[in-house]
């Protein structure tokens, strides 16, 4: 018995998510009597994982998984859980972690429930609280399989240190050649941009912008805050932003600290998809607009007038508090 | 080739979300159904297959009779063919399980489903079937071309696409890129007669078990009143003093 947490990288670097999800692993070890082993593919430095609660780290180190590759790495992950006898497997909310966990879940013959926010209510009845209806609710679902496998929302837990050894180990799991089946054939990655899904705060702009040219000031805001920018629906349908900018229902999900929200009005399935975020910044001409009942703070002002100055006076801020 | 198109029955994006049986069901009161939009991406992408490449589409359902409405709108856009499981759907894993045994017996090429739904969001229904029955899988999957039996998809990740070539037969978890909004099909008055006459079987459910049940449900709490300010200035001040989110 063991809780296992798949623990993601990017080019040997662990990501935040990683330690948010050793955060909540530690969290249900410690309501279970047991200990925390982490898996980690080509990642970072075990002893980081260990500040967050991880006694054990299993390391992969494979160049062929040096890319992502859903079927391998839940193989990897299956594998691991087997042979630490694992009681329950955590996996975070990213794409990635979203595109292998029912592939885990089959493997291990083990419920999955994804986008849970918060540690188990109980461990027996197993039971954890979850997001559903595109956030408009929360299900508490019960787990009836010996294993258990745990989609963390992002941003939900938080990171709490918590030191262990984080003994680093090698892990050589079996692979096969249906692992490789998929085969990448090209990259297309903005890498000097800050991504919504990685982004602490987001920007975001809507059709109250009036056209792509207006973007610039977006941009500039989003670059002194270092924060990822994104868009409302018609925005990416009339070709003002990129479809990856999208965000709402039928777009990105966006769990940050901080939404700024310029020129969108709040129509239910923006705010389905925004809804995660801790603060909601709202800049609106329209004091009617339904966005300001959702926000926690709100400026009623026009957007080519507020933009502008909030940059300004952010740089000045940023400068003070470096 | 012969595509098969998983259809999710679910409220419509507007719907007021309220719960009945303290808390225990979710309340349908009022509540309009539509196809999943994600699956809606996926069944056009089929059309497209099926008027470019002469693919056969069957779509099929995992649910109660009152799910027929939302089967008969997908074979009025086009789809040849419906298959409605008999059983209620009770969490991702049986509805895969019911899809898998549809998918298998029908010997699909292509198994088209979405992302999540947009009532559970499970996301998992794709990927459980594609392990089920032993076939390649691509998630969030926004551009899907089949040549023979290999295929090129492009899925998204974090900060931009990857581009996949695989072999069929195929599972994948589509969403809005698999074709565009605008070319989302209304059902004109020529596809509903033609749905009337169109097969649809109801098959009885394969034994199976689900593996998470609901206990309950909770509605977010009431958010307080939103801060009005005047000024950036202000705006900064609580930003860093009070939310400290800067
Ligand atoms: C099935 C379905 C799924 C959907 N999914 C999504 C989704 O995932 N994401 C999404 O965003 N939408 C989604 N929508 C669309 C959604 O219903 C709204 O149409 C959309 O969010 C509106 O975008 P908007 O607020 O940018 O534009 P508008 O509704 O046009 O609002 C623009 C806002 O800008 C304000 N404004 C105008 N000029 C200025 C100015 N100078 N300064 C400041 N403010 C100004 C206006 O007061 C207004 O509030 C979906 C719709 C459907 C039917």
């Amino acid at each position: 018995m063991s809780v296992v947490v798949y623990t993601e990288s990017e080019e040997g670097k662990f990501k935040k998510v990683a330690f948010e999800a050793v955060s909540y692993a530690k969290g249900i070890a410690d309501t279970m009597g047991t200990s925390v082993t982490a898996v980690t593919v080509n990642g970072g430095n075990a002893s980081e994982l260990g500040t967050y609660g991880a006694a054990k780290v299993l390391e992969v180190s494979n160049d062929k998984l040096q890319n992502f590759n859903a079927e391998a790495y839940a193989d990897v992950i299956a594998q691991a859980a087997k042979k630490e006898g694992a009681s329950v497997v955590i996996l975070t909310s990213s794409v990635n972690s979203k595109f292998m966990a029912p592939l885990v879940a089959v493997n291990l013959e083990a419920g999955y429930v994804p986008n849970v926010t918060e540690l188990p209510s109980s461990t027996s009845p197993f039971r954890v609280k979850h997001s559903v209806f595109t956030n408009k609710a929360f299900s508490i679902t019960e787990i009836n399989t010996a294993v258990k496998i745990i989609g963390l929302a992002k941003n939900a837990y938080g990171l709490k240190e918590n030191s262990a050894a984080g003994t680093a180990e090698a892990f050589a799991p079996n692979l096969d050649a249906h692992d490789f089946d998929m085969k990448i054939v090209s990259v297309d990655k903005a890498t000097d941009k800050v991504t919504i899904a990685d982004a602490e705060i987001v920007v975001s702009g809507g059709r109250g912008l009036k056209g792509p040219e207006n973007w610039a000031m977006i941009e500039e805001l989003a670059k002194t805050l270092g924060a990822a920018t994104a868009c409302s629906k018609p925005v990416s349908d009339m070709g003002w932003r990129p479809h990856s900018e999208h965000v709402g229902q039928t777009g990105k999900p966006v769990a940050s600290n901080l939404y700024i929200a310029i020129g969108i009005s709040g129509a239910i399935q923006h705010l389905a998809g925004i809804n995660s975020s801790k603060v909601k910044v709202v800049i609106n001409n329209d004091p009617e607009a339904p966005f300001f009942k959702a926000a926690d703070y709100g400026m009623v002002g026009d957007a080519f007038e507020v933009v502008p100055q909030l940059n300004e006076k952010l740089k000045e801020f940023k400068a003070q508090n470096a | 080739m012969k595509i098969l198109v998983c259809i999710s029955h679910v409220p419509d994006t507007t719907s007021k979300i309220n719960f009945t049986e303290g808390d225990t069901k979710f309340d349908t009161n009022g509540v309009q159904f539509v196809i999943n939009p994600n699956d809606e991406f996926g069944l056009t992408r089929a059309m497209w297959f099926k008027e470019k490449q002469g693919a056969i589409v069957h779509v099929a359902n995992v649910g109660g009779l009152e799910t027929e409405p939302t089967l008969r709108k997908a074979l009025a856009i086009g789809a040849d063919e419906a298959i409605r499981v008999n059983t209620p759907a009770t969490d991702g894993y049986s509805v895969a399980k019911q899809l898998a045994h549809v998918a298998k017996e029908g010997a699909y090429d292509l198994i088209i489903g979405g992302r999540e739904s947009i009532d559970y969001n499970g996301g998992m229904v794709p990927g459980m079937i594609a392990k089920l029955i032993g076939a390649n899988f691509v998630n969030t999957c926004i551009n899907l071309e089949v040549d023979g039996n290999n295929a090129t998809a492009i899925r998204e990740i974090d900060g931009g696409k990857e581009t996949l070539s695989t072999s069929l037969p195929l599972v994948v978890g589509g969403q809005k890129g698999l074709v565009e909004e605008s070319d989302l099909r209304i059902p004109n008055m020529r596809g509903i007669m033609q749905a009337r006459s169109k097969p649809l079987t109801v098959k009885d459910p394969v034994d199976t078990n689900s593996e998470t049940q609901t206990v309950s449900f909770q509605k977010p709490a009431p958010k307080g009143a939103v801060k009005l300010v005047d000024t950036v200035d202000e705006l900064i001040d609580l930003l860093h003093n009070e939310a400290k989110v800067i």
